[in-house]
């Protein structure tokens, strides 16, 4: 069978996003290049030109991630009349690679929140239910892959941004090792936490555009270099040699009953293809979820000072310049950022920083060492990627601490540095959930082998929303 | 345990945000009850535990001491997103002018 032309794929994209995105609002603006840089890449192709790996694959793009000329917003109102004056890391490799950038995808602003309802242009819905939320703060590109608009979409993780939304829309996303993809254009929201990470259906491409992106950048101090990956071995369908740990604290009493079994079937799955599965205990994870609430913010206030009115984006002027910056910052972010902003000011400020933001710093650091001690005595840990399917639009939106709780299984990776995955192990009430597996820090490799396993013995990434 | 006004104007002051006083309740409310959920921090043991100061074990990043100039169209493209800008400087209003404080 002959490849299918980079034109025929992305007409295929465009009609699907034409069809489908009045109702889901999971795409924000198409590229008006895209079906031009596909001709010329099936045009390369014929005439036999050497291409890139990723040569004349559309991928759509999270909002917070900076392609040159695109009026990027974080789909915040701060930014609005922004255009990005240039490319992110990531997004200067994909072109190098001969990917089609399709077009930016919604969001939670600035990556905060688990469900894409407190984005600017209104919330996303859930392809499989568009009575639900998508997940979030990638909701926009996990609904996009779930519903045919791209084969891929890259997402950002802080504390589950990436998984969640995977996990709710039925698809395949990787939280990378804190340090493996450079964060140079990535809009951040808590620098110690945040990952670019692609979604897809499968493991195999999602390990694809990550050979792709990842690698150390002189732009971004926290990038690390790189040992290559060795595709044919990962493509071993036998995980004879590992070990899975199952922690005891994500399997509480009271979790969703549904879910529990159809991620104890998949770790059976797992262990019919050679796995070894073993109880472990990692007795600071609950304490991730306070942990997270309290260094986020604080990450997040120092870095949205940025956020002038002056310099680019939304500008409301004032009668002087701090009434300017109060101004254009107060009409600009939307509430859930203000309320973000101030709980990262209030603990960082004269004489709560040693009880909040000091505290949370030694926490972070035994919850690490949890993560460091499991992975001495398994090469992976397995549990689900969120504690719900999919919820109705609107149920959880005004209550914070609700809201945050869903996080409660994904922010423990971002806080330990450590590589997660969340991938698609069945239905509950006809929605996705998802098997979030975790891994020792730079060892994506033990989780794509996993993932790759449990891909060929099941079909659940290759269901479609009716 | 809601957090008084005066902390809420306090916070939103030192982090340049105008909020209306219909925010001021909602944050006393919503704040307080993320700090009190906070709180159970401090059931945790923290003596002798070092801060976790940087996700990754690296130090002192180095590069070479050249200069490195701007992408002509990167920087056409910054300077466009200004607000204001008088040539290519980015135009402010006074910094200290009529300042009390």
């Amino acid at each position: 069978m002959s490849h299918p032309s980079s034109e025929t794929l992305v007409r295929e994209c465009l009609k699907q996003i034409e069809d489908q995105n009045v109702s889901l609002n999971a795409v924000l603006s198409v590229s008006s290049t895209a079906l031009e840089e596909a001709q010329q890449i099936d045009v390369a192709r014929a005439r036999g030109d050497e291409l890139g790996p990723l040569a004349g694959l559309p991928i759509l793009v999270k909002d917070n991630i900076l392609v040159q000329g695109w009026s990027n917003m974080a789909s915040s109102q701060v930014l609005e009349g922004h255009h990005s004056a240039y490319d992110a890391t990531v997004i200067s490799r994909l072109k190098a690679a001969g990917a089609i950038l399709l077009g930016r995808t919604n969001m939670d602003q600035f990556g905060m929140g688990s469900s894409t309802e407190s984005s600017h242009f209104g919330p996303t819905k859930n392809p499989w239910d568009i009575t639900r939320i998508p997940g979030g703060s990638s909701g926009g590109s996990a609904a996009a892959v779930a519903a045919g608009f791209a084969p891929i979409a890259l997402g950002s993780d802080t504390g589950g941004s990436i998984r969640q939304p995977s996990s709710m829309c039925g698809v395949v996303g990787l939280k990378p090792t804190y340090g493996r993809v450079s964060r140079y254009g990535l809009i951040s929201l808590a620098s110690s936490l945040d990952q670019i990470g692609p979604m897809a259906h499968s493991v195999e491409e999602v390990m694809r555009v990550m050979q792709v992106i990842e690698g150390k950048d002189p732009k971004d101090g926290t990038s690390v270099a790189l040992a290559e990956t060795s595709v044919p071995e990962l493509m071993n369908p036998s995980l004879k040699g590992l070990t899975l740990g199952i922690p005891k604290e994500y399997f509480l009493e009271g979790m969703d009953a549904e879910i529990k079994r159809l991620v104890m079937e998949a770790v059976e799955e797992l262990e019919r293809a050679g796995a070894k599965v073993k109880e472990i205990s990692m007795p600071h994870v609950e304490y991730a979820l306070a942990t997270y609430y309290v260094l986020m913010p604080c990450e997040a206030s120092s870095n949205l000072g940025r956020f002038d009115g002056l310099r680019y984006g939304y500008h409301s002027s004032g009668t002087n310049l701090w009434d300017t910056y109060e101004r254009s910052r107060g009409e600009g972010f939307g509430p859930e950022v203000k309320r973000r902003i101030m709980l990262g000011a209030y603990a960082l400020s004269a004489g709560y920083y040693d009880a909040y933001y000091r505290k949370a710093l030694k926490v972070r650091t035994l919850i690490k060492k949890d993560f460091d001690d499991a992975l001495k005595q398994v090469d992976a840990i397995v549990t689900p990627t969120s504690p719900s399917v999919a919820w109705k639009l609107g149920e959880k939106f005004g209550d914070p601490i609700t809201m945050y709780l869903s996080d409660i299984y994904t922010i423990t990776a971002n806080l330990a540095t450590v590589p997660a995955m969340s991938i698609p192990c069945g239905f509950s009430q006809g929605l996705p959930v998802g098997l979030q597996i975790m891994g020792r820090p730079f060892d994506e490799e033990t989780l794509y082998r996993i993932g790759m396993a449990y891909q060929a013995k099941t079909d659940w990434h290759k269901r479609e929303p009716v | 345990m809601p957090l008084t006004s005066d902390e809420i104007t306090h916070i939103a002051k030192l982090a340049r945000l105008h909020i209306t006083d219909v925010e001021v309740e909602q944050y006393k409310q919503q704040l307080g009850s993320i700090l009190e959920y906070v709180q159970k921090l401090q059931e945790v043991n923290t003596d002798d535990v070092a801060e976790l100061q940087h996700a990754l074990d690296v130090t002192n990043v180095f590069r070479e001491d050249v200069e490195v100039t701007c992408d002509p169209e990167v920087r056409r493209r910054a300077i466009e997103n200004f607000s204001s800008r008088s040539g290519d400087l980015l135009e402010v209003q006074a910094v200290f002018e009529g300042r009390t404080e």
